[in-house]
């Protein structure tokens, strides 16, 4: 599904990906943990095709095509989904509204018909009941005045609404409270699925107790310094990086 | 066809209403002076005191000077330049007789004018260079003892109300292109709803510049009578042409006792081409008087045309307990400019004012934001909420917010809150990973930075306001 080769990036002349290679086949969920500034939110942004980046070698294959070309809408069509860190706040645009317009844009690069508003309202209610949120949360403004876990619950309903291939969940556990972190794991786990990998970047190893990955990846300085399984994670937690951060010093 | 033609096509199209109708018209020579005053008042057959009041004012004019302050850059205007009379040759009686070419120009402009197949519950006032050239649903509307016509109409079949009340709100005197409107207006709407009458269709008045080298000088008088209402529109369009044209309207509303307002603008007058050639410049007074006590006067504009915007809708809250309300959105592309706002004058006791202002600039576009709050010795307990946003797109444009408050009690409470923000790089992206391209993205901001005026229009101009801000910010990223 995806396949990373030898991928270099950087920002402001600084380079912060030096050659990463990862495979994630379909219906796999791998985890990438790491200490600060080690590149993980940089990862996620030059698969999701954000501006500031450069990329300086390498590439990036997904679903059979090259994705570093494509624009960032192109690729959200192709079904990569970016759950933010922090996700953006839209005032006055209504959550709906905007889910809608959305959907209907990756719909239509695909050749499919609209949902109209009652086919739309219909599945919306359908996927909020995933991660509990409020009917009162879809009527208002995108992101505007939520609590850093109603923010992070949108980010899951607009993934599960989407459909996408790949998901990847950009330090989706900052911020929650252990029931809303229970809440949103539980919402996640729902979208598993043998044709959707997700890409799961995170500090702690506490998410992955709720969202358990088959491969684990350990990021230090852009490169991938270890990849185990999740057993490596609890490994992680109880050690910390220094045994990694030593070695890519050397 | 090659991508440069097809974006050259695309620039093109960008001004929908700015195609030019062949009708044999006729004009005054070029040129301002007495003699052509009189010219005027003659072809509309005014009573001899209104040709007095038009003399007067261009006297006084003759001694008053362009002002100056307004945060707006334009070349001398040549007053001797331009023809003040343009009007279609055929005069028509009723709307049988309105020429196919301008009725099909109004169709075009999606203003049908034969009822049948009229706006459904909206009556339209349709006015071509200087006169107008049909009054929709007068017949139903006159049933119901609501006045609306034509002003050179009024000027003849009422002539103790347009002697009462022109000029009551916006002495000739009052400014410069006030005093120019007085001396020259041609034609505009005028509107009465009697006492206790709840006018049971929007009205509403298009205005459509055609000829070159002419100016648009309309006059507007709304009045409403104890305990009435009644909510009015208009919207305006005109060819592009190279040459700037002058549009300096005069509107005066007037609330008494218990009644209400509401009067919404789509202004869409040509805003030049994208270098900067061309252009409206539109000079317009607007002001409405709360005479009476509880009465309330609401102003609602979406203003996305013209070179030059100089434009201040505002209340005198003469009456206790008075409303008075103001919504604005503005958009500066290219190298528009714009400088607009309101005036709230508290003068009853427990007199309330809203202000809610949105002003969006890119390319080169530069916006002022001018407001004045007023509140008097007398307007105890009065209240004003300002609230004044100013988004930016791209480097090159500029949002200014200039508010003047003067407060002479202290009974009363004034609230002001401005921002100005950029269009997020952030936010952009975030809508693009959801899927949507980036100018899908950007009218979605935009529309959701503008939603709290654009839900005070009437709901069958929302929509056409709302894709006039997309056409008008179109190649405005990227």
């Amino acid at each position: 599904m995806l396949s990373i080769r030898n991928l270099h990036a950087s920002a402001d002349g600084k380079s912060i990906l030096k050659g990463i290679n990862l495979e994630i086949a379909a219906g796999e969920i791998h985890a990438i943990m790491g200490p600060n500034g080690s590149g993980k939110s940089t990862l996620s942004h030059v698969l999701a095709g954000r501006d500031g980046y450069e990329i300086t070698e390498g590439e990036v294959i997904f679903d059979g095509e090259s994705l570093l070309e494509k624009k960032p809408e192109a690729r959200a069509q192709a079904g990569v989904f970016l759950a933010f860190q922090y996700p953006v706040e839209l005032p006055g645009v209504n959550n709906v509204y905007f889910l809608k317009a959305a959907l209907n844009a990756i719909r239509k690069s695909r050749g499919e018909d609209p949902l109209d508003a009652m086919d739309f309202m219909k599945l919306a209610r359908e996927k909020a009941k995933l991660v509990e949120m409020d009917g009162d949360l879809l009527k208002r403004s995108v992101n505007t005045g939520f609590s850093g876990g109603e923010k992070k619950r949108n980010e899951i309903f607009q993934m599960a609404v989407l459909e996408p291939k790949l998901c990847i969940l950009d330090e989706t556990d900052s911020g929650l409270d252990i029931d809303a972190l229970a809440t949103v794991s539980k919402g996640v786990n729902a979208l598993r699925d043998p044709g959707r990998s997700m890409l799961i970047i995170t500090h702690y190893q506490r998410l992955l107790d709720y969202i358990v990955p088959d491969v684990v990846h350990v990021l230090v300085d852009g490169k991938i310094a270890k990849t185990g399984t999740k057993e490596l994670a609890k490994e992680l937690e109880a050690n910390g990086y220094a045994e990694f951060q030593g070695k890519s010093a050397s | 066809m090659t991508s440069t033609e097809q974006i050259q096509e695309r620039l093109e199209q960008e001004y929908e209403a700015g195609f030019v109708t062949d009708v044999e018209q006729e004009f005054a020579p070029p040129g301002l002076s007495e003699d052509i005053i009189r010219f005027i008042s003659d072809k509309k057959n005014e009573p001899e005191w209104l040709l007095d009041y038009r003399l007067k004012s261009y006297r006084q004019w003759l001694k008053m000077e362009t002002p100056e302050w307004a945060k707006v850059k334009f070349p001398e205007i040549d007053y001797q330049a331009s023809s003040y009379y343009a009007a279609p040759k055929e005069g028509p009686k009723s709307l049988d007789e309105v020429d196919p070419e301008i009725l099909e120009t109004f169709e075009k402009l999606g203003i049908p004018l034969h009822e049948r197949a009229a706006l459904a519950g909206v009556a339209v006032d349709a006015v071509f260079d200087s006169v107008s050239v049909a009054t929709t649903f007068k017949g139903k509307l006159g049933e119901m003892g609501v006045i609306f016509c034509s002003f050179s109409e009024a000027v003849v079949e009422h002539p103790e109300l347009i002697k009462k009340y022109l000029g009551s709100v916006v002495p000739s005197t009052d400014n410069f292109f006030a005093a120019l409107n007085a001396a020259v207006f041609t034609d505009g709407s005028f509107v009465y709803i009697p006492k206790g009458v709840r006018c049971p269709m929007e009205l509403s008045t298009y205005f459509r510049i055609n000829a070159a080298n002419t100016g648009q000088f309309e006059r507007t008088l709304i009045i409403a009578d104890e305990g009435s209402h009644v909510s009015y529109l208009e919207g305006c369009t005109a060819p592009m042409r190279d040459e700037n044209q002058l549009h300096a309207a005069v509107v005066e509303l007037v609330a008494h006792k218990d009644a209400e307002i509401k009067y919404s603008t789509v202004q869409n007058w040509y805003p030049g081409n994208k270098d900067g050639l061309g252009g409206i410049f539109n000079f317009v007074t607007k002001r409405g008087i709360c005479e009476g006590a509880n009465s309330k006067i609401s102003w609602t504009q979406v203003e996305t045309g013209s070179a030059i915007t100089w434009k201040y809708p505002s209340c005198i809250l003469k009456g206790d307990n008075s409303v008075g309300e103001f919504f604005s959105v503005a958009i500066s592309n290219n190298y528009q400019q714009a400088d607009t706002g309101t005036k709230m004058i508290h003068l009853g006791k427990n007199t309330r004012s809203t202000i809610i202002s949105k002003g969006i600039t890119a390319g080169h576009g530069q916006q002022t934001y001018r407001g004045q709050v007023r509140i008097g010795k007398n307007a105890s307990g009065s209240r004003n909420y300002t609230q004044c946003d100013s988004l930016l797109l791209g480097d090159s444009c500029g949002a200014h917010t200039i508010p003047y408050i003067e407060v002479k009690n202290r009974s009363s409470t004034v609230e002001h809150e401005a921002t100005t923000s950029k269009i997020g790089e952030d936010q952009l992206f975030y809508c693009r990973q959801r899927g949507l391209s980036e100018e899908d993205a950007v009218n979605l901001i935009v529309n959701g930075f503008c939603k709290q005026v654009l839900k005070q229009l009437p709901m069958e101009f929302a929509v056409e306001a709302q894709k006039l801000l997309e056409v008008s910010l179109e190649g405005a990223v990227g």
